[in-house]
């Protein structure tokens, strides 16, 4: 005979009693498993659809307006180079990439095009690396440019909008431009007065990037004697820090400039985020509530039901505290018979709901296991408490009694 | 081995006083086997809880050996209780959900034995009351003769001094009442001091001496030939 032995043969020989309450809390613990697994794929499928889409955050000259999202950078307002060493030496939290560019028109064999500078990443890092500081000196969080970290694909460009490295002599060529110019990899481009070697031909985007010429920034703005100086920054945002207020940092570190987002976007993403969030915050306080109430009834009833029993234990001398363990012990067995089924259940749920409800493959996730244990131990616990404690207060007297 | 000095116990009931024991002093020594007998309402089964240390007296001194048991705390009254007291009760009190052999192992586990000497024991006892082809006999599945059996069983377990027996042939047939009478003269022959309420006039003559309660007062001690129920004898 142990605890372990006496408190199992209770509920066993009393099972249909706990039914009630071991599926209330098994039922709200599928349900929060269930939505939180759910939720989490739906946010990762949500962010991997931002990191199509490239930057998500702009970064204009303050008087410019913003006609064309692609085509932000195609107006003659600048702004200062530096704006882009002071984002990337700074500590803001969700920028995943930054591309600054410097947009002039060209003409190619009597057609009109636009040259755009764009920086390569690999500067960025490099000046981070100098100044010890900045946001590529620290892991980046979010994930949206997951997969393009460390890529040499130049015609990454015509997606991400963004590019690890660019020398002074390379340039990369819209689909357009190439197919009106008949432009190859590798080819020569002559381009105000100088001979760039094509780097790559860009995939066909349907945007105007299809009729741009990218070089280096420096040495378009060398070409075009702008002198340091860009049209606009691209910065691709996680989509969490934009929703915490990115674009207002970004305004603050930089009162001379005009920040947008997509804010269809992130807005859709905010709402979601936040819907299922309160969603799932709701069942949280209904379980605890009802699930939270039915066991503290039954284990009141339990108490009133089983008070011969205990009387009978401490005439045979068992001291409160064990009567106090004998019934924190089943709520804890009850607790995690609850967590563990919840999570089980609630795991099978999302897996086949999750593709009809949210269009998202949902794959089992061990850490709301722990979670699922943490909220349904907690409950049966705090539920059980103060019965336990009135059965370990329990006039022992009973027992002698007709009852 | 238990004395009363002067015990009474009063409680409120809907707003009016009422007297359960009133005075009471005795000194049952060490083997004695006391019956006590009275009417329903007398105060019996409070005395009886009051020597097994289970309901403190409003006023006076219980002492078992040297100790004086409510001076005690609940836990250390507990732990007296396990190791000296032995209780049967008029309706077994055992535990529906275990075994007869799981059953008698509770008092053992209360006394942190190892799994395999409770087995041993439990085993032993059982056999003693011969019931040792009904080990794994749940009480609903055994007769009420054999549940006062197993709960004499129970009560043995942790070898008690003192055994306090309530009404325990209260719910059992003449023929198996005479049997359990025989088993607790049988612990009383080891030694062992048994106080039993009763109010089976043959169960109270098999003790070595009676006590009358009536209306919360003792008043007849003595052997148990003397006249049982002749009332308003002087307490000694």
């Amino acid at each position: 005979m142990r605890l372990r032995t006496l408190v199992l043969r209770e509920i066993f020989e009393r099972k249909s009693q706990l039914l009630t309450s071991f599926l209330a809390i098994l039922l709200g613990i599928t349900v929060i498993v269930s939505i939180k697994n759910i939720t989490y794929y739906s946010e990762k499928a949500v962010a991997r659809e931002m990191d199509s889409l490239g930057a998500n955050v702009l970064v204009l000259p303050k008087s410019a307006t913003l006609q064309d999202y692609y085509a932000a950078d195609l107006q003659s307002q600048t702004m200062p180079e530096e704006y882009v060493t002071t984002l990337a030496m700074s500590d803001l939290a969700g920028l995943d990439n930054i591309s600054p560019k410097l947009s002039v028109p060209i003409e190619l064999q009597g057609k009109t095009f636009t040259l755009t500078g764009i920086l390569p990443k690999s500067e960025f890092q490099a000046k981070a690396a100098w100044g010890g500081a900045g946001i590529f000196s620290r892991p980046i969080g979010c994930g949206a440019s997951v997969g393009m970290m460390g890529s040499t694909d130049k015609k990454t460009l015509a997606r991400k909008r963004v590019i690890e490295t660019l020398e002074d002599n390379e340039v990369l060529v819209g689909a357009d431009v190439a197919s009106k110019l008949g432009l190859k990899d590798g080819g020569k481009l002559n381009v105000l007065g100088k001979t760039f070697s094509i780097s790559a031909v860009l995939p066909q985007t349907g945007t105007v990037d299809d009729s741009r010429v990218f070089a280096h920034l420096h040495v378009v703005q060398d070409l075009s004697k702008r002198g340091p100086v860009i049209n606009a920054i691209e910065v691709i945002g996680c989509c969490m820090e934009i929703s915490k207020g990115l674009v207002e940092k970004i305004n603050h570190l930089l009162p001379d400039a005009k920040v947008v987002t997509i804010a269809q976007i992130t807005t859709t993403q905010q709402n979601v985020n936040r819907m299922m969030s309160n969603l799932s915050l709701m069942f949280l306080v209904i379980i605890i509530f009802v699930g939270g109430a039915s066991i503290a009834n039954y284990m009141y009833a339990n108490v009133f039901e089983r008070r011969r029993e205990i009387g009978t234990l401490m005439a045979l001398g068992a001291n409160s505290g064990l009567v106090l363990r004998i019934f924190l012990l089943k709520a804890l067995i009850l607790g995690v018979a609850g967590g563990i089924g919840g999570y089980v259940l609630g795991t099978i749920l999302a897996m086949v709901l999750g593709p009809k409800l949210a269009g998202v493959v949902v794959l089992p996730m061990p850490f709301l296991a722990l979670l699922a244990v943490g909220i349904s131990v907690a409950l049966a616990l705090a539920a059980s408490y103060f019965p336990a404690r009135r059965a370990a207060r329990l006039d022992p007297c009973a027992t002698f009694q007709e009852v | 081995m238990l004395r009363m000095e002067n015990v009474s116990k009063t409680y409120r009931h809907r707003g009016k006083l009422v007297t359960a024991l009133d005075g009471a002093t005795l000194h049952i020594p060490t083997g004695d086997f006391v019956s006590v007998v009275g009417p329903s309402g007398s105060g019996k089964s409070t005395l009886l809880l009051m020597l097994g240390g289970m309901l403190s007296p409003s006023q006076g001194r219980v002492l078992l050996g040297a100790k004086s048991v409510y001076d005690l705390s609940p836990n250390e009254r507990a732990e007296m209780r396990r190791r000296k007291v032995g209780f049967v009760f008029q309706t077994f009190n055992l535990v529906p959900y275990l075994s007869a052999m799981e059953n008698v192992k509770v008092p053992l586990f209360l006394a942190k034995m190892d799994e395999k000497a409770q087995t041993e024991r439990a085993t032993a006892l059982l056999d003693r009351m011969g019931l040792g082809d009904r080990l794994d006999h749940k009480p609903g599945e055994l007769s009420v003769g054999q549940q006062q059996r197993v709960a004499l069983a129970r009560m043995l377990a942790n070898d008690p001094d003192v055994i306090l027996a309530d009404e325990p042939t209260g719910n059992l047939d003449p023929e198996t009442s005479q049997q359990i009478i025989g088993f607790l003269e049988e612990f009383n022959g080891e030694g062992k001091t048994i106080v039993m309420v009763t109010h089976d006039p043959r169960a109270a003559k098999r003790a070595k001496r009676t006590l009358r309660l009536q209306s919360g007062t003792i008043t007849c001690q003595g052997a148990t030939d003397e006249s049982l129920y002749q009332a308003d004898s002087a307490v000694a």
